[in-house]
């Protein structure tokens, strides 16, 4: 019976490559798989886009493209990534001249666009769509001239377009973080559109995948000091049969731990109603999901049921929303916390004589609460330090940037033995994320998908 | 009966999407799931979190797995690439969960070690 092998290759912006190539090395998938993206990632690279013109794609992919052409070039292994992000054209001209620089020929690299609907959004209010938030039901009107990013979350269905052009490498803007790793399912078994429960069952292994190691073993909350190789994690591979059933596992010599504990932690990870997890490709139940001990690190997954996709594409965009400025200061013991308090204190009543009105102000005590907010203990001992951190949010940069500049005097003027100060930092811009709905086909008679051989 | 700590009988992992943090908290074994549906309502997990989490909290439950998930809007100060806060992706949200004690039969507690 066929079978497909599939790795995880990349749980976000910035993790290590070192995993993927031990799969293609030793993992025996014929399909590397990356999901480069989270909203805040988005928001990354749009900052990266606003100050280059070129820039707006993850940074990593031509270390990425080092490391694994060897692979798609010996194996035939095929790359698929999301790492485009705000601008996927851009990835795919970085593809290329990196396979060029290697002296790599005959690979074709697809580009999938038509995610970013950021221009069309005048348009999207003029036709009627309300473009109200998904969660809240506010209108987009007060936000709408502070757009960054706008982009639909879509599906396989352009990677399989791709897969059909014989691309050994696809690259895509906003796909959902699933869609990379459904999409070889469907080129591969030639599942119908309406195979529901085949398509959600794919969905789920891109679920479990899509995270790398958090299926392997990596933020396991059990008896985590019981895993073996933190410092040279396997990731995740999935082998999947025709009817959608699939094995987890790793490359053995790996750190890491694949068992059911390990797996359905990944399992509930970002996910809301459990019997209708949206995707643009179908509506994944779980509520029937049976995970199997098949072995030393092996776990096999059944009983995912699918329900008929939505006719509507969420859209998550960004917009300004002011800037943060953060300082952190340190104090030792005796007295570590009171006088981190007594700062706090100082500072907020200069606040209040320097007419200095910020939407919010912040107050943590690093090594006792700033993690935990309401829900940390008292402290049972005293602390041998403390660091004080606070953080402001501003309409302006120039509002911000005022913060930190209290900070500097307390070192003489306050509480004995502050240290470690780390601030006047520049001010951080937040971008504010807007979620909702749009009709399906208003984003996908956009979609293109191209190929270009090298 | 005992009080014990999530920590001791529980795994959890936490998430975020927006504003929104969800929770999923996984038992040991059967009996103990039955506890959990009884104790971890929703009310209790949103008092839990009174002053991280502002909006509702929904439960779900997953018997195959022996699994709930809390979902809780309005729990990041604004999200991920907004908020000021230092957990700004809700990491700590399952551990912090952790800490919550409930009331469980003696007796469950026995066999109460994962995987034993």
């Amino acid at each position: 019976m066929k079978k497909v092998r599939i790795g995880a290759a990349q749980g976000f912006y910035g993790d290590t490559i070192e995993a993927a190539v031990a799969t293609a090395e030793k993992g025996d998938v014929q399909y590397l798989c990356f999901d480069a993206l989270a909203e805040l990632t988005m928001a990354i690279l749009v900052k990266d886009k606003r100050k280059n013109e070129n820039a707006g794609f993850t940074k990593d992919i031509p270390l990425q493209m080092k490391a694994l052409l060897p692979y798609v070039r010996e194996k035939g292994i095929k790359l698929l990534t999301n790492g485009g992000g705000i601008n996927p054209i851009g990835a795919q001209q970085e593809i290329l001249r990196v396979a060029r620089e290697m002296g790599v020929s005959g690979l074709k690299v697809a580009v999938v666009t038509g995610d970013n609907v950021l221009d069309r959004i005048p348009e999207f209010l003029e036709k009627g769509y309300p473009l109200n938030h998904l969660e809240t039901a506010k209108s987009i009107e007060d936000v709408k001239r502070r757009l960054e990013f706008a982009n639909a979350y879509i599906g396989a269905e352009p990677i399989v377009k791709a897969l059909e052009g014989g691309a050994d490498i696809v690259v895509t803007g906003r796909t959902t973080d699933t869609a990379q790793f459904l999409a070889p399912l469907i080129y591969e078994f030639g599942w119908s559109p309406d195979e529901w429960d085949k398509l959600a069952s794919g969905v789920f292994m891109g679920h479990l995948l899509e995270c790398s190691a958090q299926s392997t073993g990596g933020n396991f909350s059990g008896n985590w000091w019981e895993i073996e190789g933190f410092d040279r994690m396997g990731y995740p591979i999935a082998e999947v049969s025709e009817n959608g059933n699939f094995i987890i596992s790793k490359v053995e010599d790996r750190g890491g731990l694949v068992t059911v504990d390990t797996v359905k932690e990944q399992m509930l990870y970002e996910i809301h109603d459990p019997s209708a997890y949206i995707t643009p490709d179908v509506i994944v139940d779980l509520t029937n999901v049976k995970l199997e001990n098949a072995g030393s690190n092996k776990v096999s997954v059944t009983g995912v049921k699918g329900k008929p996709r939505t006719d509507t594409l969420k859209v998550v965009m960004g917009y300004e929303n002011g800037y943060a400025s953060q300082v952190i200061v340190g104090f030792s013991w005796p007295d570590a916390m009171l006088k981190a308090k007594k700062v706090d204190e100082i500072i907020r009543i200069q606040l209040e004589r320097y007419h200095l009105n910020y939407q919010e102000v912040r107050t943590d005590f690093m090594g006792y609460n700033s993690l935990s907010g309401p829900l940390a203990h008292d402290s049972q001992s005293e602390l041998n330090e403390v660091f004080l951190r606070m953080v402001v949010r501003a309409e302006t940069k120039q509002e911000a940037a005022r913060f930190s500049r209290l900070f500097p005097p307390i070192a003489l003027n306050g509480p004995p033995s502050m240290s470690g100060f780390a601030g006047n930092a520049s001010p951080r811009a937040l971008l504010g994320m807007w979620s909702t709905l749009l009709p399906r086909e208003e984003v996908e008679n956009q979609v293109k998908v191209e190929v270009v051989e090298v | 009966m005992a009080i014990v700590k999530l920590k001791d009988i529980a795994q959890t992992r936490s998430g975020d999407k927006g504003n929104t943090v969800n929770v999923g908290v996984f038992a040991p074994n059967q009996a103990i799931y039955q506890a959990f549906l009884t104790e971890l309502t929703a009310e209790r997990v949103k008092e839990y979190f009174t002053g991280l989490v502002e909006g509702e909290v929904t439960r779900y439950e997953l018997p195959n797995i022996l699994a709930l998930n809390f979902v809780c809007t309005e729990a990041l100060d604004g999200g991920g690439s907004t908020t000021l806060r230092l957990d700004n992706l809700g990491k700590c949200f399952g551990a912090n969960m952790l800490r919550l004690e409930i009331e469980i039969d003696d007796q469950l507690l026995k066999v109460k070690k994962r995987g034993e």
